[in-house]
């Protein structure tokens, strides 16, 4: 089997020998993934993309790339690429020569250089600027010359830090189905860092959440959304009510209102557990209205209303320490409910998520 | 103002005309003090170098000429000439090659070494000019510090003071600031991921530095060398300290027609050639600025 393309065994940073910036970090990247790196600001992401960079040195560990041991390797030597956060396009030459740069360091014939660049550009639909400074272009153009100056040198893998953050919002999506399809058709290992947990669950083929310097889970887009394993994980990506329990028997607990109620399989057999669910897997009913089989339900008040648009939020009060968030689409089958109406909130049995600390 | 119509072009220009004259107001106190003291004599200057002189040497504004200015192309003026500008461009050059190292070492450093370090540039400021560079006459003379420790190293005595060495090491030691100080402004605000990125498309360390690290830090190096070069030709104060009477230069010298020599007309025609020299030099450097970014 070949190797994986980055391998981190037991990394560690740590920045002026107090601050862990990364810690016992182990992760494996397979060749031709779309991997995203998912975390608050200060997690260690942005490290850990340097660190496979070669523009950090970790402190303990092992950074390889397919295969290769890397740890101490200067960035000039590794077969990886970097689109920067802020382009750092250079500002005295030309689009051509930026995107030139790389090849030229390596030697590549002169004609050869022309011939790629030219292919690049028109890749990214640029080829009329090529004679343009950087400060001439768009912030969406630019963000396309420093994609272009990365990819022609066909690295190995292509390593990407925030690279949309810069961009206003129509453009950002539109730039995060580009970045998708473009990492399809060259086939390169994309290592895609952002905190946007949206731009991550769409374009990813898997994500790493991380936190305080620690990866603390590695799935795809729908296992981080559905099945996260900790409070963290469930809190940062999307929204979430998490909900304290006891654990009353075998599949059922008690929550602090008194209410009992049936938990999927695989809990502990006593103790404080919480459930984890997401505000569109609960339903309000009316009061007298039946629910379905299979689910979970208990009386409640709703207490705010606020309208999205394409759904509405509702707030709603069941005895819990904390009110209970609610989405509902909005289609007039589905109806609206007002404040203070009398309630039942529900919810399947599965639909519940069981999340350590 | 009242504000109380709806606004019309008309108003709106005079809005903003009043707008330019309380700029013009508050910067007159300047103008005042530049034109009166700076612009005015300059102008005086000017007409200087076309007057007359007397039989017994007295300044005669009539009779305006060229003489002082066909004078200038003597031999021995255009031989004072190109000694200071050739030891003017060595010093800059000497500058630049010391200071660009060091700025650059000070501009990547922590914040509390790097004000640290900033300080003891502008230290010597802080003592006054000449008096630092009378204690240089102590050091480079035949009895002095350095011909002292050559001497007890066993070799011979050196004889430095009174050379266009000696003058040579007082300007770089006096100008070094100047070309510091820019250079470092320059380097410190270098983006560096800038750097990085040159690094991660495969250029070495010195390569990253020849191909970003320099051309952008240019700004810093044309300011520097303007800062150095112009003060450097017409100095004065240095050559006449550490010259001494073989080493004539363009300062001592138009000091001299001033004085020794009384030749007004000559003197100022001397001194608006320097001028144009330095606006040349200055217009050059600029394009060459102008050209890397």
């Amino acid at each position: 089997m070949a190797d994986a393309a980055v391998e981190l065994i037991g990394v560690r940073k740590v920045f002026d020998d107090e601050t862990v910036a990364v810690d016992s970090l182990d992760l494996t990247i397979e060749d031709g993934e779309f991997f995203s790196l998912l975390g608050p600001s200060g997690c260690g992401k942005t490290t850990t993309l340097r660190m496979i960079a070669g523009f950090e040195y970790p402190t303990e560990g092992s950074v390889r790339i397919h295969g290769a041991e890397m740890g101490l390797m200067p960035p000039n030597e590794r077969p990886v690429n970097t689109v920067f956060q802020s382009y750092a396009l250079f500002p005295h030459m030309t689009v051509f020569d930026n995107v030139a740069f790389g090849l030229e360091m390596r030697k590549v014939a002169k004609t050869d250089v022309e011939a790629r660049v030219r292919r690049v550009l028109d890749q990214v639909q640029l080829s009329k600027r090529a004679d343009a400074r950087p400060s001439q272009l768009s912030g969406g153009m630019q963000q396309r010359v420093a994609l272009a100056r990365a990819l022609v040198n066909e690295p190995e893998v292509l390593l990407l830090d925030e690279p949309l953050g810069a961009l206003d919002l129509k453009l950002r999506q539109n730039m995060q189905y580009e970045l998708k399809d473009l990492q399809s058709r060259v086939g390169i290992t994309f290592i895609y860092v952002t905190h946007d947990q949206e731009e991550a669950l769409t374009m990813s083929d898997r994500i790493g959440v991380m936190s305080e310097g620690r990866l603390l889970q590695v799935g795809d887009s729908h296992e981080i959304y559905e099945r996260p394993t900790s409070r963290y994980v469930a809190d940062f990506i999307g929204d979430i009510n998490l909900v304290d329990a006891e654990v009353a028997g075998p599949g059922s607990a008690r929550l602090s209102n008194g209410v009992q109620v049936s938990i999927p399989r695989g809990h502990p057999a006593s103790g404080s557990i919480a459930l984890a669910l997401r505000p569109e897997r609960l339903a309000i009913h009316r009061q007298g209205e039946a629910v379905p089989p299979g689910r979970n339900h208990m009386p409640a008040r709703i207490t705010r209303r606020t309208y999205f648009g394409d759904v509405y939020y509702y707030d709603v009060d069941a005895g819990l320490p904390s009110v209970l968030d609610v989405k509902e689409e909005n289609r007039p089958e589905i109806g609206t409910h007002d404040v203070d109406d009398q309630v039942v909130v529900s919810w399947s049995v599965e639909a519940a998520n069981l999340v350590s600390e | 103002m009242s504000v109380e119509a709806p606004v019309t072009p008309e108003l709106e220009r005079s809005a903003r005309k009043a707008e330019s004259r309380r700029g013009f107001r508050i910067g007159l106190p300047a103008f005042v003090y530049l034109g009166l003291l700076f612009a005015l004599p300059l102008v005086l200057v000017f007409v200087y170098s076309f007057a007359s002189r007397s039989a017994t040497g007295q300044t005669e504004l009539r009779d305006f000429n060229l003489n002082s200015y066909e004078r200038l192309l003597d031999p021995l003026v255009i031989e004072i000439f190109v000694r200071s500008f050739v030891l003017a461009l060595v010093t800059t050059a000497i500058c630049l090659l010391v200071s660009y190292p060091f700025a650059y070492y000070i501009a990547t450093r922590g914040p509390t070494l790097r004000n640290v370090l900033l300080v003891l540039v502008m230290i010597p400021f802080w003592s006054n000019f000449l008096v630092r560079t009378y204690a240089w006459r102590v050091l480079l003379g035949t009895d002095g510090v350095v011909s002292q420790i050559s001497q007890a190293l066993g070799g011979g005595e050196i004889r430095v003071l009174f050379t266009s060495s000696a003058v040579l090491i007082g300007l770089v030691y006096g100008f070094l600031p100047f070309m510091v100080l820019p250079l470092y402004a320059a380097i410190e605000r270098l983006d560096w991921s800038l750097v990085e990125a040159a690094r991660d498309l495969y250029a070495n360390g010195w390569t990253a530095f020849r191909k970003v690290t320099l051309p952008l830090s240019m700004p810093g190096v044309v300011a520097g060398s303007i800062l150095v070069f112009i003060p450097s030709l017409g100095a004065y104060v240095t050559p006449a300290i550490l010259g001494g009477a073989r080493t004539v230069l363009l300062g001592d010298y138009i000091v001299s027609q001033f004085l020794a020599a009384r030749n007004w007309p000559f003197g100022s025609a001397l001194s608006f050639a320097v001028m144009f020299v330095m606006l040349l030099a200055t217009v050059f450097y600029f394009r060459m600025g102008a050209k890397t970014l």
